[in-house]
C-alpha cells in the first residue's frame, strides 16, 4: 500500500496509544526518547533565545548572552514599545497594517476566481477544456522570478506602482494555478448526481454554484485560504519588487528585512520586531493546523 | 482609489473599495451567466467563469514568462541582442560559478538532511505520549517567514571580537568559547557560511518532511507491524525492511518538493548575508543582478535558468506520483 501525499490529511494529533505499546517503547528505546528530546530542544532553542532577548533591556542584550537571563532576570517591554513607536524610525504598526491590507484581498480574490474557474473546469463541458486545464496546471511551476520584471514594467505603464494594487494583482495571479488545481481536485469528488438532480429541478449554473457547491467546498477553501494567507504574509520577494521601501505599502517582512540589513546589531529592535511579525502566522497555524497542512501538501510546488 | 494611500483609514477604505469593485465584477459575470440556461448556454457560462482567470494568467504569468525568456538574450540595458552571452557568463564567470556551486550544495544538502531528520523524528515520536506537542515544536518554523527565521539564526551566529571583557551574545560562538576555542566570524568565513545558511533552511523544512512522512508511517497497516513484532524483529530491521519500503514513494515526493523550494531560496541569503562573502545562490543572484547591478539581461537569464532547473524535478515528482497511484 502506498500513500499519495497530495490527498492525505496527516493527523497532527496522536491516536491514543495502547498501554502495551508505551511499555514496549519505554523498555526498548530509552535512546529513542533521548534523541527525540535532543532534536526538539535543538529546534526550539534558537527561537526561544530570541524570544527571551526581546524582553531584556537593550544594554543587557548587547553585553551578555540571553542564557544569563536566568541568573539575572530583568524584564522590560521597552523593546516592543520601541518597534511600535514612531521615534525609533521602525514604526512597525504601520507595516503590520499594510500586511493585513495586502493579505485580505490577496486571499479573497484568487479564492473567488479559482472557485468559478474550477467549477467551469469540473462541471461544464466546453471545447478546449482539457487543454486549458493542463495549461493552468503547468503554470504552477513557473518561478515568480521569471515574471517579476515584465510585470513591473506593466505596472509602471499603467501607473500603479507604489500602491497596494500591484501586490493584490500579482499575488492573486500567482495563486490562481494552485488554487484552481486544489479546488477542482476537491470538486471532482463531489458526486455528479447532486449536480444533475439540481439541474433536473431546473437550477442554472449560478444557483447550483451557490446552493450546492459552495457549502461543500468549505474545507478546500479553508485549506487554500490559510496556505495563501501565510504565503502572502511571509512573502518578501514580491513585496521587494513592487511595494517600495516606505511605510505606505510595504509589509512587515520587508521592514524586518531592511532593519536586519541596515541596523543588524540593534538586537533589541530586531528581536521584538521578529516576534511581532511571527505572532500572526503562528496563531493562524496553531488554530488551523489541520487545514494548513492540507494546503501545504497541495501547494508544495508553488512559487 | 488607484493612488497611494498613506493613513490607516485611507488604506482600509482603499481595500474595501477594491473588494467592492471586485465583488461588482463578479456580480456582473454571475448576472450575465444566469441568463444562459440549457446545454447551449453552457459554453458561454464556462467562458464567463474562466474569463477573469484567463485574463490574469495571460497578462500576469504567460506574457511575463515569455518576455523574460526573450530578454535573457539581450544585454544589460535590454537594448542589444547578444545571443547566448548571458548564459555563457553564468557558466564561465568566476562569481557566477560560485553562485552555481552554492546552489548545487544547497539543492543536494537541504533536501536530504531535512528529509532524513524529518523521517527519524517522525519515527521517534510516533505513538508516543507527547506526539502532537513534539510535532508542533518541529513544525512551527514552517509557519513563520524566512525573514524572521533568518533573524532568529543571525542572532545564534552573532559574533563579538575576542578581547578582554567582551562577552559573546550568540549561542554558537559562546559554545565555541566554552569549549576553549576562539570566536569565529561565522557568516563571513567561506565556505562555512554557506553551510550555516543551509542550516536555517533545514530548520524550516524538516517540519514539512516530518509531517508528511508521519502521515505515511501511520498509513502502514497495523497487521504488518504486528506480524514483524511477533517475529521478534529489532528496531533497525523494522526500519529497513518495513518502514522504509512503505514510505519510499512519499520520501521521493518530499525530497523533490524540498528540492524545488531550496532552488528558489532567496529570503534567507538576502537577509543573512545579502549574498556577500561568497554565499549567493541563483535566486538571490537574479535579484542582485536585476536590481543592484542593473544587468537586466543577466537577471533574466538567471530567472530562466531557475525555471529550467525546476522542470526536471517537477517531472520526476509527477512521474513518481503517477506510479504510486497506479500501484
Amino acid at each position: 500500500m502506498t500513500v499519495t501525499p497530495v490527498t492525505t490529511t496527516p493527523p497532527l494529533t496522536a491516536e491514543k496509544p495502547s498501554a502495551s505499546s508505551i511499555a514496549k517503547k519505554k523498555l526498548s528505546s530509552p535512546w529513542a526518547s533521548i534523541a527525540a528530546i535532543v532534536l526538539a530542544v535543538l529546534w526550539t532553542l534558537p527561537t526561544f533565545g530570541l524570544l527571551v532577548s526581546s524582553f531584556r533591556p537593550e544594554r543587557a542584550i548587547k553585553t551578555t548572552g540571553w542564557w544569563t537571563f536566568f541568573s539575572d532576570p530583568t524584564v522590560t517591554m521597552e523593546n516592543y514599545k520601541a518597534v511600535f513607536g514612531e521615534e525609533g524610525g521602525v514604526n512597525l504598526a504601520s507595516y503590520f497594517v499594510n500586511s493585513l491590507m495586502i493579505c485580505i484581498p490577496a486571499v479573497l480574490i484568487p479564492m473567488a476566481l479559482a472557485t468559478l474557474a474550477a467549477y467551469a473546469f469540473t462541471w461544464i463541458q466546453f471545447p478546449g477544456r482539457n487543454f486549458l486545464f493542463i495549461v493552468v496546471f503547468a503554470l504552477q511551476i513557473v518561478p515568480l522570478q521569471v515574471t517579476l520584471i515584465p510585470l513591473l514594467e506593466i505596472f509602471v505603464k499603467i501607473d500603479l506602482t507604489g500602491t497596494f494594487w500591484t501586490l493584490w494583482i500579482s499575488h492573486s495571479t500567482f495563486a490562481l494555478p494552485l488554487a484552481i488545481y486544489l479546488l477542482s481536485n476537491f470538486m471532482r469528488e463531489i458526486p455528479s448526481g447532486l449536480i444533475e438532480a439540481a439541474r433536473i429541478d431546473g437550477a442554472g449554473h449560478v444557483s447550483i454554484f451557490f446552493k450546492v457547491m459552495l457549502p461543500l467546498l468549505t474545507p478546500a477553501l479553508a485549506a487554500f485560504g490559510i496556505f495563501q494567507f501565510l504565503w502572502v504574509w511571509n512573502d518578501l520577494l514580491v513585496a521587494l519588487v513592487f511595494a517600495g521601501g516606505g511605510d505606505e505599502v510595504a509589509p512587515i517582512t520587508l521592514q524586518l528585512a531592511n532593519l536586519s540589513g541596515t541596523r543588524g546589531t540593534a538586537w533589541q529592535l530586531l528581536s521584538a520586531g521578529a516576534f511581532v511579525s511571527i505572532v500572526v502566522p503562528v496563531t493562524v497555524f496553531l488554530l488551523l493546523q489541520r487545514y494548513f497542512v492540507r494546503g501545504l501538501l497541495a501547494g508544495s510546488v508553488k512559487g | 482609489m488607484f493612488n497611494t494611500a498613506s493613513t490607516t483609514p485611507e488604506k482600509i477604505l482603499q481595500m474595501l473599495a477594491a473588494l467592492l469593485l471586485f465583488a461588482a465584477v463578479l456580480g456582473v459575470i454571475l448576472f450575465i451567466a444566469a441568463r444562459f440556461g440549457g446545454k447551449r448556454g453552457d459554453k458561454v457560462v464556462a467562458w464567463l467563469y474562466l474569463l477573469p482567470t484567463v485574463l490574469l494568467l495571460a497578462v500576469g504569468l504567460v506574457y511575463p514568462g515569455l518576455r523574460t525568456i526573450y530578454q535573457s538574450f539581450f544585454d544589460a540595458a535590454g537594448k542589444t541582442f547578444i545571443g547566448l552571452d548571458n548564459y555563457t557568463t553564468i557558466f564561465s564567470d568566476n562569481d557566477q560559478l560560485t553562485v552555481l556551486r552554492n546552489t548545487v550544495i544547497w539543492v543536494v544538502v537541504v533536501p536530504f538532511l531535512a528529509t532524513a531528520i524529518g523521517l527519524v523524528y517522525a519515527i521517534l515520536v510516533d505513538r508516543s505520549r507527547f506526539e502532537s506537542v513534539a510535532k508542533a515544536l518541529i513544525f512551527l518554523p514552517m509557519s513563520i517567514s524566512f525573514v524572521a527565521a533568518s533573524v532568529i539564526w543571525k542572532f545564534m551566529y552573532e559574533y563579538r571580537p575576542d578581547q578582554g571583557n567582551v562577552k559573546q551574545i550568540g549561542l554558537i560562538n559562546q559554545i565555541i568559547v566554552w569549549l576553549g576555542g576562539k570566536p569565529v566570524q561565522l557568516l563571513i568565513e567561506s565556505p562555512l557560511n554557506t553551510f550555516l545558511l543551509i542550516v536555517v533552511m533545514i530548520w524550516i523544512q524538516a517540519g514539512f518532511a516530518m509531517t508528511i512522512l508521519s502521515a505515511a508511517i501511520k498509513a502502514i497497516p497495523d497487521d504488518i507491524i504486528e506480524a514483524a513484532r511477533l517475529d521478534g524483529v529489532n528496531a533497525w530491521t523494522m526500519f529497513r525492511n518495513i518502514t522504509l519500503p512503505s514510505v519510499q514513494p512519499t520520501v521521493v515526493v518530499v525530497l523533490t518538493t524540498i528540492g524545488i523550494a531550496t532552488l528558489k531560496v532567496f529570503d534567507i541569503v538576502r537577509t543573512m548575508t545579502g549574498g556577500q562573502f561568497k554565499t549567493s545562490v541563483v535566486a538571490n543572484e537574479f535579484y542582485s543582478q536585476t536590481f543592484r547591478a542593473d544587468n537586466q539581461g543577466l537577471g533574466a537569464a538567471l530567472a530562466v535558468l531557475l525555471f529550467i532547473l525546476v522542470i526536471p524535478i517537477v517531472a520526476y515528482n509527477i512521474r513518481t506520483l503517477r506510479r504510486s497511484e497506479a500501484s
